[in-house]
């Protein structure tokens, strides 16, 4: 095998955000939803970081630092919805989060 | 092939390998753990990109805070495992530990020794040049935090600001979310 490139980081960034789409789409949980959210925007910060890397250029991880603020802000603001879910409805699956059904 | 490809394929086997039994795991807590170990892997892959700082961001952000906040939830919710049995989860949990741990002996030994393979890893990619850090109106991508922090307070003035602000919103939102439900509750 030759050398590791910036392909081969590029295709690893690919696979992490495809294996937490999957997640996002197969998992019923929202738990493990919000998860595999979590594993989608750590695939773009590899991408974003390869790319700065290799073009000289900072404002990639910088990019990275605020999708790090945003991503905690978003798993907070989450986890108290699941909670506030778990406190009307007594379960965290999807299927039962339809509040504006019947 | 040198000791760098066998880092980054060790360090994208457990960052694959963690996401996939993550999405695959029945109980919410080897889920969690599983999510421990792929997250400290790409903080690994940081370190071969030569970004420290956003590996050292990576670990304390996601692995220390967001996962610890998703163990809390977790425990506060007593949800089970999907119709399995949780014998399985001190294995899962003593596997997720002894793989974290090695992976940040492996970083910080990297880190210390001058005449390491990350001196090999960055002649992969395009030299370095420390001293300035503006090149014309880019910003030039360095290992030091300086760079980070000059970037952060004059390109990026209003984006960091908008992002405090959206973290105090965040709070804000949260705890107006956990106040309304005990007030029904009392009702």
């Amino acid at each position: 095998m030759e050398s590791i490139t910036p392909q081969h980081f590029l295709i690893l960034a690919f696979l992490l955000f495809g294996v937490g789409f999957l997640g996002v789409v197969i998992r019923r949980n929202l738990l493990l939803v919000l998860m595999s959210l979590e594993l989608m925007l750590n695939g773009v910060n590899v991408a974003l970081v390869t790319f700065s890397r290799t073009g000289q250029n900072l404002d990639g991880s910088l990019f990275v630092f605020f999708i790090m603020t945003v991503a905690a802000a978003e798993v907070a603001v989450g986890l108290a919805l699941l909670v506030a879910l778990y406190k009307k409805r007594r379960s965290i699956f999807s299927e039962d989060a339809g509040l504006l059904q019947n | 092939m040198n000791f760098v490809d066998l880092l980054f394929l060790g360090f994208a086997t457990l960052a694959l390998g963690g996401g996939i039994l993550m999405i695959f795991s029945r109980h919410p807590v080897s889920a969690a753990l599983f999510m421990i170990i792929s997250m400290v892997s790409v903080a690994g892959l940081f370190v071969l990109l030569e970004a420290f700082f956003l590996a050292i961001l990576q670990v304390l952000v996601y692995a220390g805070a967001v996962m610890v906040l998703f163990l809390f939830i977790i425990m506060l919710l007593d949800v089970g495992p999907e119709g399995a049995k949780s014998s399985r989860l001190k294995l899962v949990s003593g596997f997720a530990g002894v793989a974290c741990f090695s992976i940040l002996i492996v970083l910080s030994l990297l880190l210390v020794f001058d005449s390491s393979p990350i001196s090999q890893a960055s002649t992969l990619w395009p030299a370095l040049d420390q001293n300035s850090l503006v090149n014309g109106e880019n910003l030039v991508f360095s290992t030091r935090v300086k760079s980070f922090g000059f970037g952060l307070f004059t390109k990026y003035m209003l984006p960091i600001q908008v992002a405090g602000f959206l973290l105090l919103a965040a709070m804000v939102g949260v705890i107006i979310l956990s106040k309304k439900v005990i007030r029904e509750e009392k009702v």
